[in-house]
């Protein structure tokens, strides 16, 4: 079972080609997995009729107790035939219904190859999710075949209306499936309908939002409207998916779920009252359409309200009668809708007033059509014929009179059909007489617009010179599916073992059980036959002033409702997104933050946690941290006020320098020693861009700005008030003790740099990764096209030579006021106002102590405050230092690296740190020392982290060099290239 | 566990500066505040240690009862690494800004803003579609008489309401 529904998807995947090879004879070849189908079907037919299930599991993901359960049963059986079987034909026909240029064939083939796999899952899923899981993918591939001939607007309309209808039931129904499921405590549907759960709320509430899923599916009122718009699919489509197949699913799941639930309150009224309302709206609504596949279409509306009463009865001759309906009804609808396909095809229309003479241009069809509404009528000795029967003899009196006076509308519209497709034309004449009671407008098209409808009325006649006929592959399955009904009837005998199979699970130990027959003497369900075909053909005699009748009272459709509420609802999204999102970030954050206060601060006064089991706070640690801190609070206030951007900036340093200073006095040195070096090389980055901003804030409204600020004091009180109420409410001891003992064990000193290279390392590497990508943001952001490389060096191809002019080189004045010396590698590149021999000598002289210095922060990090972070900055600060001093070109011979190159370097060694310890530890950066005495240097202890910290070192190297080449060197070179000094007189200074 | 209000004032005063310089437009000032309110959390975070302590150093003759907790320093550590990226990436971002628009203010959503309108004047837009329908119809009925003469005759006479 399950290679059989993989292989419709392995073909499905391979129609493209096949198309491509063999153009619309790739219909055949594909045609062979549903006819693989329905022969195994066929084969296993008289072992299910004995009583024989076939059940197939394949546990997929044991862990998570998922499984795809196959399960092949009676009703499963007769499903799995229609769908193979029909689904054959319907390839078959398409070989001879489309063109090999077709646009977008090898995507249609493809899409109902699938979907025979999807309906042939469907009916034989056992599992209550993969049941579901099928009947959305059916509704998926239906949106996309429906949706063929995108480029039309009626079509996507039809397919859209289609996917959101079937998908609202479908997700009904996922709900009722699992809340049912639930109170089965099993996701087995065949368990579920063995031992149904006792009815309850929860259980009455599944059956109705599960109906909701199969009456949307099967076209049921109030769902009914989208099946007549899906006739925008091509005719194969309509004959599989909106007649034969498709549809059925939802008969399928009332007709599975029956035997559970029939009893249980809402399941019958529900069927049986929207079964029989939609088999009367829909006859009566087909009566007055003009277009073949329309009348079609509402009649199979009517026709599957007939089918979901009667298996929803929940009798065992209703089900008896219904799932025979069933079968009789995917053979002559699905056998009508590939009539209207080749009528349609040969004579260029589909509308009724149009079409005349086709029995004489197509002898053959015609007798196959003439079959197939015999049987949709229910004459003998036709299939339909005993099942109508049956269907008569097991119905209540009530019931039985509305589906009689439905079957009388059925014959009528299908006499209309009849006539209309291959009756002499009559009614052309009359539609076209100017001033008649027909409609107005002469084009056929044009009647169908004025009906407020969709005109999927195809090609107008005048361009009939592309009018086919066909050859066999369009007529044969035609017959083939016509002769089965009329072959079925006299031996539905033969069928009544499996699908008595079927109904006996419906209602057990029934006395003297119907049996399917042509013949049962003369009885009165044969005389409701005889009066409905009566009634039928006088409601067709009397037709033209019903139609009248019929135009008059058509209410607004269900299709305006629809699109109002599909307009209504976009309208909204509308407005309120108008609304609420109005594009400015500071409204949105404001929103975010009060939400949030509000919120905290309603939960804070509600529950009054304001107990602190540690006793009263004390205000501060010592004198100096209370100082500091008033200090920090001033700089901070006073920053949120500055209007010059520079003060802003020094005073917002001055909080972090005084932060440092508060970490030094908690005890904690290295934050202290990042904190520094990181605000210095803040500072420094800040005033290189600042250089080139405006040096005033714009004024913001005083209205905005004391919205501003009580936000922010509202904020910054309530993250205060939390943060206060959470530690004091702590109770238990902190982690330092473990901490210490596991650092101690390592036999290193420093507890912070050893949780960070060794505890949280995976911390710490992702963050490293962080820093690389920002430094890569920001040089993308300032080299816009391209990165590569070192800094160019004074000298190069065209570069100016000298940087940092303060003004016109005239007026530095005649007399040069430069050193006469150079202290640094490029000091003769910098502008001779710009020079300080100071500055140089102290670069000079600090540069290498610092970088050694960074080293030995690096490698003591073990024992002595440092680190791979710290250490990388204080390089960092080295180059800043050079770079401050000298100019890009300094900056350039101080570090004649590419800074991409550390940055990769530094990842690599630390993720490569990391591997390494899962290859010879056993995790990913599991620690390793290793211990070795060397000549000169004594006893050596190299450790792992070291190694690892080596290349965070590297990468904030490298992160330090890219920001200083982005946001010095290269602001500097645009600089100059807007005040356009950069001529040849620079190159002297090389 | 007995608090350091200190610590945690200030924390508390810096995450309020810091979110009311997020809320204005120029984006120096929006980093600034992510700066502040950097150092604000990371402030509260080792407020949540308690009492000040000794360096977590083990040297000989430190009493591991003395020390500092160690955790909360680690945690916020490399937040403050985390901030100048973020510093530096921001900043450039104001610079591109600059060097684009002349200024380095955080612009309104073009898109929202359309939404907006397009919210307001959804019924202009449902009439004038339906002056379109009308004109369209007449332009069809005009075709379908195939009258040439008529376009003459509108300039005489006038044209159809």
């Amino acid at each position: 079972m399950l290679g059989l529904i993989a292989g419709h998807f392995v073909l499905a995947a391979c129609a493209g080609v096949f198309t491509r090879w063999w153009g619309r004879r790739a219909f055949l070849v594909l045609a062979l997995a549903p006819a693989a189908t329905a022969v195994w079907a066929a084969l296993e037919w008289n072992a299910v009729a004995g009583g024989r299930v076939r059940e197939q599991t394949w546990r997929w993901a044991p862990a998570l107790d998922l499984e795809i359960a196959l399960r092949l049963d009676a009703l499963s059986l007769l499903l799995t035939v229609l769908a193979g079987g029909v689904g054959a034909l319907v390839l078959i026909y398409c070989a001879g219904y489309f063109r090999d240029d077709e646009p977008g064939l090898g995507g249609f083939a493809g899409t109902l190859t699938a979907f025979a796999g999807a309906m042939l899952g469907l009916v034989l899923a056992d599992d209550l999710m993969l049941l579901y899981v099928f009947w959305e993918l059916t509704t998926v591939l239906s949106f996309l075949l429906i949706g063929h001939s995108a480029g039309r607007k009626a079509n996507r309309r039809s397919a859209l209306q289609a996917l959101i209808v079937t998908t609202a039931g479908g997700l009904a129904m996922l709900v009722g499936l699992l809340l049912l499921g639930h109170a089965a405590g099993t996701d087995r549907l065949s368990v579920l309908v063995a031992h149904p759960p006792p009815a309850g709320p929860a259980v009455r509430t599944g059956i109705v939002l599960v109906l909701a899923g199969a009456l949307s599916k099967s076209a049921i009122w109030p769902f009914s409207l989208w099946l007549p718009g899906a006739m925008a699919a091509p005719t194969p489509v309509s004959a599989y998916l909106h007649a034969a197949a498709m549809v059925k699913a939802g008969v399928y799941l009332v007709a599975r779920l029956a035997p559970a639930f029939a009893a249980v309150a809402p399941f019958k009224a529900l069927t049986v009252g929207l079964g029989i309302a939609t088999m009367l709206l829909g006859g009566w609504r087909s009566l007055r359409e003009y277009d073949l596949k329309r009348i079609l279409a509402y009649g199979t509306v009517s026709q599957l309200g007939f089918l979901t009463a009667l298996v929803g009865t929940g009798t065992r001759d209703a089900a008896l009668a219904g799932i025979t309906l069933l079968l009789a009804h995917a053979l002559f609808k699905a056998a009508l809708f590939l009539v209207v396909g080749a009528v349609d095809q040969a004579a260029g229309t589909r509308d009724i007033r149009r079409l005349s003479g086709q029995a004489r241009a197509l002898p053959l069809l015609c007798a196959f059509a003439t079959l197939a509404a015999a049987s949709m009528t229910g004459l003998p000795p036709f299939l339909t014929f005993a099942a109508k029967e049956a269907a008569f003899a097991a119905l209540a009196p009530l019931p039985l009179t509305l589906v009689v006076a439905g079957s009388a509308l059925t014959v009528a519209y299908t006499l209309r059909f009849w006539w209309g497709a291959f009756g002499p034309g009559e009614r052309a004449a009359e539609a076209v007489r100017p001033g008649g009671s027909g409609p107005q407008a002469p084009g056929a098209a044009a009647a169908a617009a004025a009906d407020g409808a969709a005109p999927p009325t195809g090609r107008p006649a005048a361009k009939n010179e592309f009018a086919r006929v066909g050859g066999w592959e369009k007529t044969a399955p035609v017959g083939a599916l016509a002769l089965a009904g009329l072959v079925l009837g006299p031996y539905v005998g033969r069928l009544e073992p499996l699908l008595a199979r079927y109904a006996g699970t419906v209602q057990e130990g029934t006395e003297a059980p119907y049996h399917l027959a042509l013949w049962h003497g003369w009885s009165t369900p044969l005389a409701l036959s005889i009066a409905a075909w009566a009634a039928g053909a006088a409601l067709f005699a009397a037709s033209t002033p019903l139609i009248r009748l019929a135009r008059k009272t058509a209410l607004p459709t269900a299709e305006a409702a629809f699109a109002r509420t599909v307009r209504g609802t976009e309208w909204f999204a509308l407005q309120l997104t108008g609304t609420v999102q109005r594009g400015s970030l500071a409204v949105y954050l404001t929103t975010a933050l009060l939400v949030f206060t509000g919120a905290e601060s309603y939960a804070l006064a509600h529950d009054t946690p304001w107990h602190t089991p540690g006793g009263t706070p004390r205000l501060a640690d010592d004198a100096a941290q209370a100082a500091v801190a008033l200090a920090v609070m001033a700089a901070a206030l006073l920053c949120v006020t500055a209007r010059l951007r520079m003060k802003a900036v020094v005073l917002a340093g001055t909080t972090g320098y005084g932060t440092g200073v508060l970490f030094v006095l908690q005890g904690a040195p290295d934050l202290a020693l990042t904190q520094f070096t990181v605000e210095t090389a803040s500072i420094v980055v800040f005033v290189l861009v600042l250089r080139r901003l405006p040096s005033r804030f714009p004024r913001t409204a005083p209205r905005r700005r004391r919205v501003n600020y009580a936000v922010g004091a509202a904020a910054g009180a309530l993250v205060a008030v939390l943060t206060y109420l959470t530690a004091a409410a702590r109770q238990a001891a902190d982690a330092r003790d473990a901490l210490v003992e596991a650092t101690e064990h390592d036999g290193v000193k420093n507890v912070v740099a050893t949780i960070l290279v060794d505890l949280r390392a995976w911390d710490t590497m992702g963050e490293s990764a962080v820093l690389a990508v920002a430094a890569v943001g920001v040089t993308s952001l300032l080299f816009l096209r391209r990165r590569a490389g070192a800094l160019p060096r004074a000298g190069d191809g065209d570069e100016p030579g000298t940087v940092w002019r303060a003004g016109p080189r005239e007026a530095a004045g005649p007399e040069s006021l430069a050193p006469e010396r150079t202290w640094l590698a490029a000091g003769g590149t910098l502008a001779e106002e710009r020079r300080s021999v100071v500055f140089e000598v102290l670069a000079r002289l600090t540069f290498h102590p610092i970088l050694v210095l960074s080293l030995y922060l690096l490698f003591c990090a073990e024992n002595l405050p440092g680190g791979g972070f710290t250490a990388g900055l204080v390089a960092g600060l080295a180059l800043v230092v050079r770079y401050l001093a000298g100019g890009r070109y300094e900056l350039a011979a101080a570090a004649p690296l590419d800074a991409g190159f550390l940055l990769g370097a530094g990842m690599v060694v630390s993720v490569g740190t990391g591997l390494g310890g899962l290859l010879f530890g056993g995790a990913v950066l599991d620690a390793g020392t290793y211990h070795t005495h060397l000549p000169v240097f004594g006893k050596i202890h190299l450790a792992s982290p070291v190694l690892f910290d080596f290349g965070v070192y590297l990468l904030v190297l490298g992160v330090v060099l890219d920001v200083l080449r982005g946001l010095g060197a290269k602001i500097d070179q645009q600089i100059e290239r807007e005040q356009g000094r950069t001529g040849p007189e620079g190159g002297e200074a090389a | 566990m007995k608090v350091t209000i200190a610590l945690i004032a200030v924390g508390g005063v810096l995450f309020g500066c810091g979110t009311a310089l997020l809320l204005s437009r120029p984006l120096t000032r929006i980093l600034l505040g992510a700066v502040l309110l950097g150092n604000g959390a990371n402030l509260l975070v080792l407020a949540t240690a308690g009492r000040a302590g000794k360096p977590p150093l083990l040297y000989p003759g430190t009493d591991p009862k003395d020390v500092a907790d160690p955790l909360p320093q680690a945690m916020a550590l490399t937040a403050i690494v985390i901030t100048l990226a973020l510093t530096a990436f921001l900043l450039a971002m104001a610079y591109r800004g600059w060097q684009l628009s002349g200024d380095d203010d955080v612009q309104d959503d073009v898109e929202d803003i359309r939404i907006a309108l397009r919210a307001e004047h959804e019924g202009t837009r449902a009439e004038l579609r339906a002056v379109l329908r009308a004109d369209r119809v007449r332009q069809a009925r005009a075709e379908e008489t195939e009258d040439l003469d008529d376009e003459v005759w509108d300039h005489v006479l006038g044209a159809d309401r």
